[in-house]
C-alpha cells in the first residue's frame, strides 16, 4: 500500500502505475458537474463573466488545486442547520460526465489528478501524461465507509449549487483508492473495454 | 385512513441503510468468486464492509440515494391522494435525518429544492388499486450512475443483428452491459422490458426489479434467457467497478408487455450493486417490512 499526502509532487505521480493501491491524506475538495462547468465557462473558456463570489471562490481553490486533487463526489452532509458540517456518506460519482472539462481543468490549476469512479477517456488520459496526473478510482457505493476517512469538513463554497454540487473542502486521512489511469498513458478502463469487446463480438457473432 | 407517515419514514430508512438479504447473498457469492489479491476482490471487500457498517450505523449505503421510486398497491378504503402526501412528508423528514441526500433539482434553474420534493414526478409514485384488504408499498432507491447507463433499443437493429425475437433481446442486453462497463457501479442487476411504448417500457423495466434475486420467471423461455444473459454478461469480464473480474451482473429480470405492431422496444434498467429495494405491508394496524 502506497501512502501519499496532498499536495503531491510530479515525481510521486510519475512513480504511480495502473493497479497501485494508494491511501490519500490531506486537504482536497469535491467538485462535480456544476463545478466543472462553472470553472470551464468562467475561467477557462470565459464565455461568462465572473459574478457574485466567483472570483473570491476561484482565489480560494487555486492554491488548493495546485498539486492537488478534485474528488468527484456529491456527499450526504449532516449539520446543515447548525453549519457544524459532517460527512455522513461520501462515495464517488461517475467521472465520465466531466470528460469534456477535466483535462483543461487539470492543466489550468496544475492538478495532480482526480478521484472518482468508472474511469475517464482520451482527453483526460492525455492531460494525465502532460500535467502530469493520475486517475484515482474509489469504490462506488461504499459511501459510509469512505466518509470515515474524512477527518473534518474544512469549509464549503458555492452551497447555492445544492449540497451534492457544492465545493466541499475536506481533510482526509488514508482515503483508499486504486490507480486506474496513470501518467504514462495506461488506462485499466481501456484494457477492460477492449477485452470485453472481443467477448461481446464472439457472443454476438 | 390511518396516518402512515412514520411507517413510511421507517421504510425509507431501512431501504437506504440496510441492503436486503437476497441482494447481500449474491454479493457474498460475487466476493467469493473473485481472485485473491485482485482489484476486483478488493472492491468487493470494501463493498461488504460498507454494507455491514451502514446497517449498524443507519447511514446511507450510497451517498446517491437516488430517485425514490414507490409502487403502491392499495385496497379500497385507502386514499391515494392522502398516501401521496404522507409519502412526501416521510421523504422530506428522511432527508432532514440524512437517510436521503437532497436530490430534486429543477432542470431549468439548476436549483436543488433541498428536501427531495420536486414536481409531481419527484418522488416517483405509482398507484394501483387492488382487491383484498392489504396495502403494500415497494420502494427502490435508484442512483443516477446506474440510471444513466440504462438503454432503450428499437428492434430490428441491423448493426447488432438484433431482430424482433428473444435472440434480439439477448443481443441488446449484452450490448447495454458492455456499454455500461463499470460506470453503473458493477456488479449490477438488469431489469428488462420487452414491448410497450417508450414510456411504459422504462416503467416496466424498473418494476421487473421488484422480483427477488433468486426467484424464477413463470415463463420458462424468459427464465432461461434471464440465466443466459447473466452468464454471458459475466463472460464479458468487466467485473466489480469495471476493474476486470468474474462478476459483472448478479441477476436479470425480464418482463414482456404488449406493444404496437410497429414498435418493438427492448428497455434495460441497470441497477447498481447497492440494490436498495424494500417492501412494507400494512394489514389492519399490523405493519411489516421485508
Amino acid at each position: 500500500m502506497i501512502k501519499l499526502t496532498v499536495p503531491i509532487s510530479d515525481e510521486s505521480i510519475r512513480s504511480l502505475k495502473v493497479g497501485d493501491s494508494v491511501l490519500l491524506t490531506g486537504i482536497i475538495m469535491t467538485g462535480r458537474d456544476a463545478v466543472h462547468k462553472w470553472i470551464a465557462d468562467t475561467f477557462i473558456k470565459k464565455t461568462r463573466q465572473p459574478a457574485g463570489d466567483d472570483l473570491e471562490v476561484y482565489e480560494a481553490i487555486k492554491p488548493m488545486l495546485n498539486g492537488g486533487l478534485i474528488y468527484h463526489c456529491g456527499p450526504v452532509v449532516g449539520g446543515l442547520d447548525t453549519k457544524q458540517y459532517r460527512f455522513v456518506a461520501a462515495g464517488p460519482t461517475t467521472s465520465i460526465r466531466e470528460e469534456p472539462y477535466q483535462g483543461d481543468v487539470m492543466h489550468h490549476f496544475n492538478m495532480k489528478g482526480v478521484i472518482g469512479k468508472g474511469g475517464m477517456a482520451a482527453k483526460t488520459l492525455k492531460a494525465c501524461q502532460e500535467v502530469p496526473g493520475v486517475y484515482f478510482h474509489a469504490i462506488g457505493g461504499a459511501a459510509s465507509l469512505i466518509a470515515q476517512s474524512v477527518q473534518k469538513v474544512v469549509g464549503v463554497h458555492k452551497l447555492d449549487f445544492g449540497v451534492p454540487e457544492a465545493i466541499w473542502v475536506i481533510d482526509v486521512k488514508d482515503f483508499p483508492v486504486v490507480v486506474t489511469m496513470d501518467a504514462h498513458g495506461n488506462s485499466l478502463h481501456d484494457v477492460v473495454r477492449q477485452q470485453s469487446k472481443l467477448v461481446l463480438d464472439r457472443l454476438s457473432a | 385512513m390511518q396516518d402512515l407517515t412514520e411507517q413510511i419514514l421507517e421504510l425509507v430508512r431501512v431501504t437506504s441503510t440496510d441492503l436486503p438479504p437476497d441482494v447481500e447473498k449474491v454479493l457474498v457469492e460475487a466476493y467469493e468468486r473473485e481472485e485473491p489479491g485482485s482489484a476486483a476482490k478488493g472492491a468487493m471487500e470494501t463493498i461488504m464492509a460498507n454494507v455491514a457498517m451502514t446497517r449498524k450505523n443507519s447511514t446511507p449505503i450510497c451517498q446517491d440515494t437516488g430517485t425514490p421510486i414507490f409502487f403502491v398497491h392499495y385496497p379500497e378504503g385507502y386514499n391515494p391522494r392522502l398516501l401521496r402526501e404522507q409519502i412526501k412528508s416521510a421523504i422530506a423528514q428522511a432527508t432532514k435525518k440524512t437517510y436521503l441526500r437532497p436530490n430534486a433539482v429543477d432542470s431549468l434553474s439548476g436549483k436543488n429544492t433541498g428536501n427531495n420534493l420536486g414536481d409531481q414526478h419527484f418522488p416517483s409514485i405509482h398507484f394501483e388499486e387492488v382487491d383484498g384488504d392489504t396495502l403494500t408499498i415497494d420502494l427502490i432507491l435508484k442512483g443516477g450512475g446506474c440510471e444513466n447507463v440504462g438503454m432503450q433499443y428499437s428492434l430490428p437493429n441491423d448493426p447488432m443483428k438484433a431482430g424482433r425475437d428473444l435472440e434480439g433481446v439477448r443481443r441488446a442486453a449484452l450490448d447495454a452491459v458492455f456499454r455500461a462497463q463499470g460506470e453503473g457501479c458493477a456488479p449490477g442487476f438488469l431489469g428488462i422490458a420487452v414491448g410497450g411504448d417508450r414510456g411504459t417500457s422504462y416503467d416496466a423495466s424498473k418494476e421487473a426489479l421488484l422480483r427477488k434475486v433468486d426467484d424464477h420467471n413463470p415463463n420458462p423461455d424468459l427464465d432461461a434467457l434471464e440465466k443466459r444473459i447473466t452468464d454471458e454478461a459475466n463472460q464479458l469480464g468487466i467485473g466489480p467497478m469495471g476493474f476486470g473480474g468474474k462478476t459483472t451482473v448478479m441477476g436479470t429480470k425480464i418482463t414482456a408487455t404488449h406493444r404496437l405492431p410497429a414498435s418493438f422496444f427492448v428497455t434495460l434498467s441497470y441497477m447498481c450493486w447497492a440494490f436498495r429495494r424494500r417492501k412494507m405491508t400494512v394489514k389492519g394496524d399490523q405493519v411489516t417490512y421485508e
